[in-house]
């Protein structure tokens, strides 16, 4: 399958405002004046790009404490997830989620989710649904090497295989959960193995790529779309931030900087598709000064916009109650 | 045209005439289409109790069984109601809340308020509670306290078959995740159900007795042990306003407080555990609001703070039943400083 030069451009500037967007969350929080707890995704850009160039309106999506890059694939606006990172009553979650629940139900992205293997079961809900109303829409659930030893992403992936749901599992395995190694957390040499329990294809895709990934994903997509079941996809890098910010990474040895000088999947996408003669780097050097002004215009509107207010408190706990 | 029916067959009912009028609707459980892959009768079992039997012919593809994977199944309701399905997911017993907690309190309860206004949980999770069937500790709890504590979840505890239906038909069609709590002792209960479709709102208790000297405030299958107790209790001469709640979140707060104020004295019986409970609830809600209107300490009369046990005497120990409700009843009648 080839891309069009425009899914390519498309997909280049996704990971470039995903990497744009979390090395300036990275520098603004060091000022102290973002709240909260905050995972960042640098660093595997590819994954969530080339995922969700394969999906489109029909499809959703359930992710993970580290969500930023999800939501910006998935379509969710950078201005109003910056907004919601700092608090205020115009984020995405009007302030009431934060950065580990931004969710944009109309663009199918169902939350970052702050509780680890929170997504794979509402995701097994939202492929149901697909099914039953015969939408040929498909859900992906994102997780990491911690939630692949989560009973609910076992349970889920189960009933996925049972119920021959239009779903794909998503194991982005980082190398970490929290400062503990995935070589030791997870039992078996990789994640994808454990598919073959569960009666579904497992394929294990070097991270850094964004075109193995996209592949990848393609295939699963196009199998679920058919009525083909779901498919387990490990995707693995390395995260180029701690576990949260604030982190002092002691446990880690030197994998970023050799990451990010040898492996990094945007200066692959740039070389491969500039040697091919895909896109030409001037296009490439257009998006990165768009997405330049995109993120410090999100930061200067969510610094200026109004924090919540004391009635927000106690709005929206139900439909009606 | 109502009939004399029992409350499984109320809440089959209610299943069958929704998911009739609505397509929306399915229905999702261990054992709920009952022995998907197995080799006898498809249909075998219908839930554990049967409540769900016969769904399966009527409407082909919506009742789906589930493998004993109550986290995924749990989950997979709430993520299908999030895509406009309208799914009611059975919880065989209320007990199994451990293995699913997450889903329900962290993800649907809180989807709507964390989401900043823009989610619609429209799940119902069928559930059976309670004691009687010596069941033991696993299998006998009334652990809709817990539930109700949570805000985004509302909570409903049907006494007769002919609340079961109406409540159920309303909780379905409610955008809100709706915890319906069914007691196992209720099943083969008979009482009148209009054989039309009906609602009845969540938040409005029913004065199911009145009479003015005690106000007592009940729940569930502690409805029909109050109502025997204030039979006890007009023989000796007490009159007894009985208030069901129906549901203990929304929580009818003017009701109560209503009848407070004319008997100025409360007794709540609750089969659940006393801590953190809604008797201790509705006790706390009474000191706070109608204290002026107090002539009596509030009595409670629930099980007590201990797991349920598996021997029918003491399981029978546990269980509050008649007479403790007519000498608490007693007790704050006769009482004074």
């Amino acid at each position: 399958m080839s891309a069009t030069p425009e899914r390519l451009l498309e997909s280049y500037r996704i990971m470039r405002t995903i990497r744009d967007f979390e090395e300036r969350v990275h520098k603004e929080f060091a000022t102290g004046e973002i709240p909260g707890f905050v995972h960042l995704y640098a660093g595997e850009e590819a994954s969530a790009a080339g995922v969700c160039a394969n999906l489109d309106d029909r499809d959703a999506i359930a992710s993970t404490h580290r969500g930023h890059g999800h939501c910006i694939a998935k379509g969710v606006d950078p201005v109003a997830m910056m907004a919601e990172i700092y608090g205020r009553a115009t984020g995405a979650c009007r302030g009431k989620g934060g950065s580990m629940h931004i969710a944009d139900l109309d663009k199918g992205m169902l939350g970052a989710n702050g509780i680890v293997g929170g997504g794979p079961p509402l995701v097994c809900g939202r492929a149901l649904g697909s099914k039953l109303q015969g939408t040929g829409g498909v859900a992906v659930a994102f997780f990491g090497d911690g939630a692949s030893n989560q009973g609910t992403t076992l349970e889920s992936m189960n009933l996925a295989t049972v119920w021959e749901l239009p779903a794909i599992f998503v194991a982005e395995n980082n190398g970490y959960a929290e400062a503990t190694s995935s070589t030791w957390s997870v039992a078996c040499d990789d994640i994808a193995d454990r598919a073959g329990g569960f009666g579904m294809p497992g394929v294990v895709v070097d991270g850094f790529d964004y075109f193995a990934v996209h592949e990848a994903a393609g295939e699963a997509v196009a199998r679920a779309r058919d009525g083909g079941g779901p498919t387990l996809i490990e995707v693995k890098f390395t995260r180029y931030f701690g576990h949260f910010e604030g982190d002092q990474q002691t446990y880690r040895g030197g994998e970023v900087n050799e990451a990010r000088e040898n492996l990094d999947c945007l200066k692959r996408f740039r070389e491969r598709v500039t040697s091919a003669g895909e896109l030409r780097g001037e296009q490439l050097d257009a998006v990165d000064r768009e997405v330049a002004d995109l993120v410090e215009r999100a930061v200067q509107e969510a610094k200026a916009a109004p924090t919540p207010t004391a009635d927000d408190l106690l709005t929206d706990v139900y439909v009606s109650y | 045209m109502a009939r004399t029916i029992t409350m499984r067959e109320a809440i089959n009912e209610a299943l069958s005439q929704e998911m009739g009028r609505d397509e929306r609707v399915i229905v999702m459980g261990e054992d709920n289409a009952g022995g998907a892959g197995s080799p006898g009768d498809a249909d075998a079992w219908g839930g554990v109790l049967g409540v769900t039997k016969g769904l399966y012919h009527r409407y082909p593809g919506r009742v789906l069984d589930t493998p004993i994977s109550e986290s995924a199944f749990i989950g997979a309701a709430i993520g299908a109601a999030t895509s406009g399905m309208r799914p009611v997911a059975e919880l065989m017993f209320i007990d199994f809340m451990g293995v699913c907690f997450d889903q329900i309190f962290n993800q649907a309860a809180k989807f709507r308020y964390m989401f900043g206004g823009k989610a619609v949980t429209p799940a119902t999770i069928r559930t059976m509670y309670g004691g009687g069937f010596r069941a033991a500790a696993q299998h006998s709890q009334s652990l809709y306290p817990i539930f109700t504590h949570i805000p985004g979840l509302k909570v409903v505890t049907p006494s007769t078959p002919y609340d079961a239906k109406g409540l159920l038909v309303t909780a379905i069609r409610d955008d809100d995740p709706v915890i319906f709590c069914e007691h196992k002792a209720l099943y083969d209960i008979t009482g009148d159900v209009p054989e039309d479709l009906y609602t009845i709102p969540l938040g409005e208790a029913e004065v199911v007795r009145e009479g003015g000297d005690v106000t007592i405030v009940t729940l569930g299958r502690m409805v029909h042990t109050v109502l025997e107790a204030a039979e006890q209790l007009a023989s000796a001469g007490v009159a007894a306003d009985v208030i069901d709640l129906r549901t203990t979140s929304p929580l009818d707060e003017d009701t109560i407080l209503e009848s407070v104020e004319g008997t100025g004295r409360v007794v709540v019986v609750d089969e659940a555990t006393p801590r953190c409970g809604i008797a201790a609830d509705i006790a706390s809600l009474v000191a706070s609001k109608a204290f002026g209107s107090l002539q009596a300490p509030v009595e409670l009369v629930t099980a007590p703070h201990t797991p349920v046990p598996f021997s029918d005497v003491l399981e029978d120990l546990y269980v509050p039943d008649a007479q403790r409700v007519v000498n608490a009843a007693k007790a704050v009648t006769s009482w004074s400083r």
